[in-house]
């Protein structure tokens, strides 16, 4: 069982990696990542967000299984995601005011992140059950923050460097984000 | 059919409408339930706030300067780049009187020495950054006390009231706000602040002699005396080489300005000296001087 918890944590998070591995959320992968602080702080929401996702995901397919609609998954599955995210901002802004003032800001950016929605669909195409779906939506995240976090100082490194003037920005972000993506792929060849 | 259409049409639709009212019911609950009372007040001050973040005011940004002056536990006065004006809003939002604000201050650099006017030490290609350059040697400017001009007080500046201007770092009158951000960012605490109604100021910080500081730089304070001994009111005297104004006893008469062979000092009424053009006049001068000369000699002759 613990054996089964930790490759579904390796996979998620190295092998499979959400931005390295499967290129989804790559717009807050780039945008956010200014600082390591910040990053830390993206990666925790999503985490957050990616949990609860999967959960009530999970439940929505059930829902539009036994009606035989699963045509409506990507339709329904934005919809519950967005209304998620909405509720529990709230609801963390009333009720922890700290928690509200790490996470708040970043909720309504992931609101319709391609990223949560596309592990919500993985968790359904792959047929995992309701815990194995939230693990997955929780080491997935984590996967996102190790991702964001190291590409940070890989930012904050290139903001002190001399770059030529046609690659500074997004290009030298992007040929970075490459490389650590290739980096990644390494982990693709472990058999677990 | 009739069944055909129902499946087909009916429940999805019903499904996605359902789904979608009932987020949307959610939503509308939980907005009341977990509404929270946020201070109009805040609101209010936040908005008569700079909104620079620059933090002068000894909190984390606007925010939360305007969270701390709305619950009673800052004074109104904090923001410096906001000046009388915001002080006055604020005392308006708050009811408190605004007090004094003090004198209008300004930043300013003390160094004009340029790419063209002072001379470099060695070729600096490393981390484009004032401290890095500053770590090697003290800086790649033969004069240990010039601006290096990699901006890094540019990047410390939230109003982008500074430029680098010939690899040197140019601040606005205008724009500046005088949130003292560029003091601290410089590495060789070159930038100062100074009342905004002085109008002269000494532009060198070095205070090596005359002949050193003359191989270096062909705008630096020689320390020839010249100011000193044209100042009616006493108010510049010699710190070492270095010519310094005692701003409670200069009255911007502007003689200092006129007898500066270097134009180390700066009148700031005026536009920068054009060097190019003063050469010019010079040079046609002594021409001129040569000429009559020669006529003279000329004459003389015949």
């Amino acid at each position: 069982m613990i054996g089964n918890i930790l490759t579904a944590f390796i996979t998620a998070v190295f092998i499979d990696n959400v931005v390295l591995a499967r290129f989804l959320g790559i717009c807050p992968f780039l945008g956010v990542s200014q600082s390591t602080k910040t990053a830390a702080s993206m990666g925790a929401a999503v985490v957050f967000v990616m949990t609860l996702a999967s959960a009530a995901t999970w439940g929505i397919q059930q829902v539009l299984d036994s009606f035989g609609l699963g045509y409506l998954q990507t339709l329904a599955f934005i919809l519950v995601i967005a209304a998620l995210v909405q509720f529990v901002e709230l609801f963390i802004r009333k009720s922890s005011d700290a928690l509200y003032r790490a996470l708040g800001v970043y909720l309504p950016l992931i609101t319709t992140n391609c990223a949560v929605l596309g592990i919500c669909i993985v968790n359904i195409q792959t047929k995992l059950g309701f815990v194995d779906s939230i693990l997955n939506g929780a080491f997935a995240g984590f996967g996102f923050s190790v991702a964001i976090v190291l590409f940070s100082g890989i930012q904050i490194r290139m903001q002190e460097s001399d770059i030529p003037e046609a690659l500074k920005g997004f290009p030298s972000a992007l040929i970075a984000a490459s490389l650590v993506s290739l980096a990644f792929f390494g982990f693709q060849g472990m058999k677990l | 059919m009739l069944s055909v259409c129902l499946t087909a049409f009916a429940s999805p639709l019903l499904i996605m409408a359902g789904l979608g009212i009932a987020s949307g019911v959610l939503l509308t609950v939980a907005a009341h339930i977990f509404h929270v009372e946020v201070d109009p007040k805040v609101t209010e001050v936040r908005e008569a706030l700079p909104g620079a973040n620059c933090g002068v005011c000894g909190y984390a940004g606007c925010d939360a300067y305007a969270e701390a002056v709305a619950g009673g536990k800052a004074e109104i006065d904090r923001c410096i780049p906001g000046g009388a004006g915001t002080a006055n809003a604020l005392s308006k939002i708050m009811g408190v009187d605004a007090g004094d604000m003090g004198p209008a201050m300004v930043a300013r650099v003390r160094c004009q020495g340029d790419v063209g006017l002072a001379r470099e030490k060695y070729i600096y290609t490393g981390i484009d950054d004032c401290f890095a350059a500053a770590q090697i040697f003290d800086g790649h400017k033969a004069c240990a006390a010039g601006c290096l001009g990699h901006g890094t007080c540019v990047a410390a500046c939230p109003f982008g009231a500074i430029k680098i201007v010939n690899q040197i770092a140019v601040i606005d009158e205008e724009a500046c706000k005088s949130c003292g951000r560029c003091v601290q960012a410089c590495p060789k605490q070159l930038i100062v602040m100074v009342e905004r109604r002085q109008r002269v100021m000494v532009l060198c910080n070095s205070d090596d002699r005359g002949n050193i500081v003359r191989a270096n730089c062909d705008t630096g304070c020689i320390g020839c005396t010249r100011c000193v001994r044209a100042c009616e009111y006493g108010a510049i005297s010699m710190q070492g080489a270095l010519a310094v104004i005692d701003y409670d006893k200069c009255v911007n008469c502007k003689a200092c300005v006129e007898v500066c062979p270097t134009h180390a000092i700066r009148d700031f009424d005026a536009p920068p000296v054009d060097r190019e053009k003063e050469a010019a006049a010079k040079a046609k001068a002594a021409a001129a001087k040569a000429a009559a000369a020669k006529a003279k000699v000329g004459a003389a002759k015949s």
